[in-house]
């Protein structure tokens, strides 16, 4: 394997994505160290669902680099490719397996062979049972584990798809507004589930509410019309006077 | 005591429905053979067959479960798996008729001798032998499938589009069969069948040797089914089927599950025409005809989707009112085909199944169903 490029854990270097004519992503770059938590801010329409498109391989980007742990060109591979080499992803509306039971989704989540054979002759071992309880445990659905997802409320989801990216095991955790729809009550225990998660995994949080941002008192970057704005703590962002402005309009 | 290892390995529909078939495959043929034909247990020959040839259609039924229920691939084409099966071992009956045809050929089928051929086509080749013919059975809409399967679903293409080619394919292949230079017997197929193993096909006890194996090979194809779905495996294919977009982000290929499941359903179908062939003693290329393949899917949906036993019934009870009807009200068979198939849909959509867990609530929890749309992720 060539030498890494860079020592940054994720890299993105002049990226641009067009749809038709609408610029969603414009000549972004940003730089992700390992084990930082970042968190992305920005209006809507900035482009933040759409870099995440692109670092998990949904979306190929027009133009610019995207490199995982230096050596990765992310540009090169699809969606199942790239969770394979350890990027988890939640997404802005919950998307579990309403279908399946609550533990079943944690162990479709789990950190195992992805490959067809291995799963049909796939049997639970004892690591694999208990690894499940203990995320039951953190992310509090314990009780409803035999339930099918479906039957959970919004909150519940939110946490069951945590909880899926802490079975993945990923190294870096992209998490799309994890805190949408969520008292504050909640919002507290989330901030304070991610804090912990970042111990062992990087992260990228998405979300709009400042309060949480506030919490997890992290390095902020801010998105507007598909390019970095400001980036920074978040009291230095807020005192900006384009981030002002682009908050508040004109 | 064989109900009850099953019943706690495999379920309990799946469980009772191989006990059922198990208790038939021996009831049923015994009923036949050995009790007088003025008895009233005695079960005639015409009925054997009739049996037979809906536990045939139910094994393709549970064929078409198994990705439609689980996986979400509606095949509009699986008649085509089916009919191959059915070729297959049409083959291998034509080559046990030997020098016996009208014109007397050793080698050669009397259309061929009519076409004045003179040499058998490769395609024939090796269909004098009952094992290659049972290979054949299996690899040949197991091979289609995986090809089909490789190029549709690398290229995503999945829900109405995907009916659509398999529709087709169906249709493409019943035009190919009727041309007489494909060397399949153009439209009138292949018939006029004499021995299998050396036994005289239409003998009362190849009737029910053939009807005990198709009673064995519908449990076997529920069982390897009932296999699959319970295995993490399954788990797969149902969140490719509620959320395909999702399972590709935790990793999984979907286009390899899809395959994999498409392929093994189009080989058991394969083995349900195989087993359907002998019995009705003929298989022609309207075995092709888009139609069939539509019928089984009513079959499944009026059954219960997502359940196999389910689909299994299915088939059983709609050919049972088909053979009543086309008795009965010859002309009203496609309309109530279509109010079945409505009824199914809007009143009862987890099929008869679904309508026997609401009878018996908490007994018997059925596989949860419902189909989700495929979310996916929005700005």
């Amino acid at each position: 394997m060539a030498a890494p490029l860079t020592s940054a854990l994720l890299y993105l270097d002049g990226v641009s994505v067009s749809f038709d004519g609408f610029r969603a992503l414009n000549n972004l770059s940003l730089v992700l160290e390992p084990g930082e938590m970042r968190a992305i801010i920005g209006p809507n329409g900035a482009g933040k669902t759409t870099m995440m498109d692109v670092i998990t391989g949904k979306t190929r980007p027009d133009t610019g680099d995207v490199y995982f742990q230096g050596t990765h060109d992310l540009r090169r591979l699809d969606e199942a490719a790239i969770a394979e080499l350890g990027i988890g992803r939640k997404f802005q509306k919950p998307t579990v397996f309403d279908a399946h039971t609550v533990e079943d989704n944690l162990l479709l989540a789990l950190k195992a062979p992805r490959g067809v054979y291995a799963n049909l002759v796939h049997h639970l071992s004892g690591a694999q049972a208990r690894r499940i309880d203990e995320i039951l445990e953190t992310v509090r659905l314990a009780e409803r584990r035999r339930e099918p997802a479906g039957a959970l409320s919004h909150g519940q989801r939110q946490w069951l798809e945590i909880g899926m990216l802490l079975a993945q095991d990923p190294a870096l955790l992209l998490v799309d507004e994890p805190v949408a729809g969520m008292t504050d009550a909640e919002t507290a225990e989330t901030a304070e589930l991610l804090r912990r998660i970042n111990r062992t995994h990087s992260v990228i949080v998405v979300e709009h509410d400042m309060h949480f941002v506030r919490e997890l008192d992290v390095k902020v970057t801010v998105l507007h019309e598909g390019s970095v704005l400001a980036e920074g703590d978040l009291d230095a962002v807020s005192a900006d006077e384009r981030v002002v402005e682009v908050y508040l309009g004109r | 005591m064989i109900a009850r290892a099953l019943v706690s390995r495999f379920g309990p529909l799946v469980g009772i429905a191989v006990a059922i078939l198990l208790a038939l495959a021996v009831a049923v043929p015994a009923l036949n053979l050995l009790v007088p034909a003025g008895s009233p247990l005695h079960v005639p020959t015409h009925v054997v067959v009739l049996l037979g040839k809906w536990l045939a259609y139910a094994l393709l039924a549970v064929s078409l479960d198994l990705v439609w229920g689980y996986c979400g691939i509606l095949s509009l084409g699986h008649g085509a798996f089916f009919a191959l099966g059915g070729y297959a071992m049409g083959m291998y009956l034509m080559r046990q008729i030997g020098p016996r045809g009208v014109y007397g050929n050793p080698v050669l089928p009397d259309f061929m001798v009519f076409l004045n051929w003179t040499e058998l086509p490769v395609t024939w080749w090796g269909f004098q032998s009952f094992p290659y013919a049972l290979l054949m059975v299996v690899l040949a809409p197991g091979l289609l499938a995986l090809a089909l399967g490789w190029f549709a679903f690398r290229s995503r293409v999945t829900g109405v589009y995907l009916s659509i080619i398999t529709q087709a394919m169906t249709y493409a292949l019943l035009l190919a069969f009727f041309r007489n230079n494909m060397g399949f017997g153009g439209n009138n197929g292949l018939t006029d069948f004499k021995d299998i193993l050396g036994h005289p096909i239409q003998g009362p006890g190849v009737r029910a040797a053939l009807f005990a194996a198709t009673a064995l090979a519908l449990a076997a194809g529920l069982l390897i089914a009932r296999f699959v779905v319970t295995s993490k495996l399954g788990l797969v294919l149902v969140a490719i089927r509620d959320a395909e977009a999702r399972a590709r982000f935790l990793g999984y290929r979907a286009e390899r599950y899809k395959l994999f499941v498409f392929t093994l359903s189009a080989a058991m179908a394969g083995c349900a025409g195989a087993l359907y062939v002998p019995q009705v003693g003929i298989i022609n290329p309207s075995e092709f005809s888009p139609a069939n393949s539509i019928e089984a899917v009513i079959w499944v949906a009026v059954g219960g989707r997502g359940t196999l036993v389910g689909a299994a019934l299915g088939a059983v009870l709609v050919n049972a009112a088909k053979s009543w009807f086309t008795g009965a009200l010859p002309d009203y068979w496609l309309f109530a085909l279509g109010a079945l198939f409505i009824v199914a849909t809007v009143v009862l959509p987890k099929g008869v199944m679904g309508l026997a867990a609401r009878l018996r609530p908490r007994k018997a929890p059925l596989p949860p169903q419902a189909p989700v749309p495929a979310q996916q992720p929005a700005e």
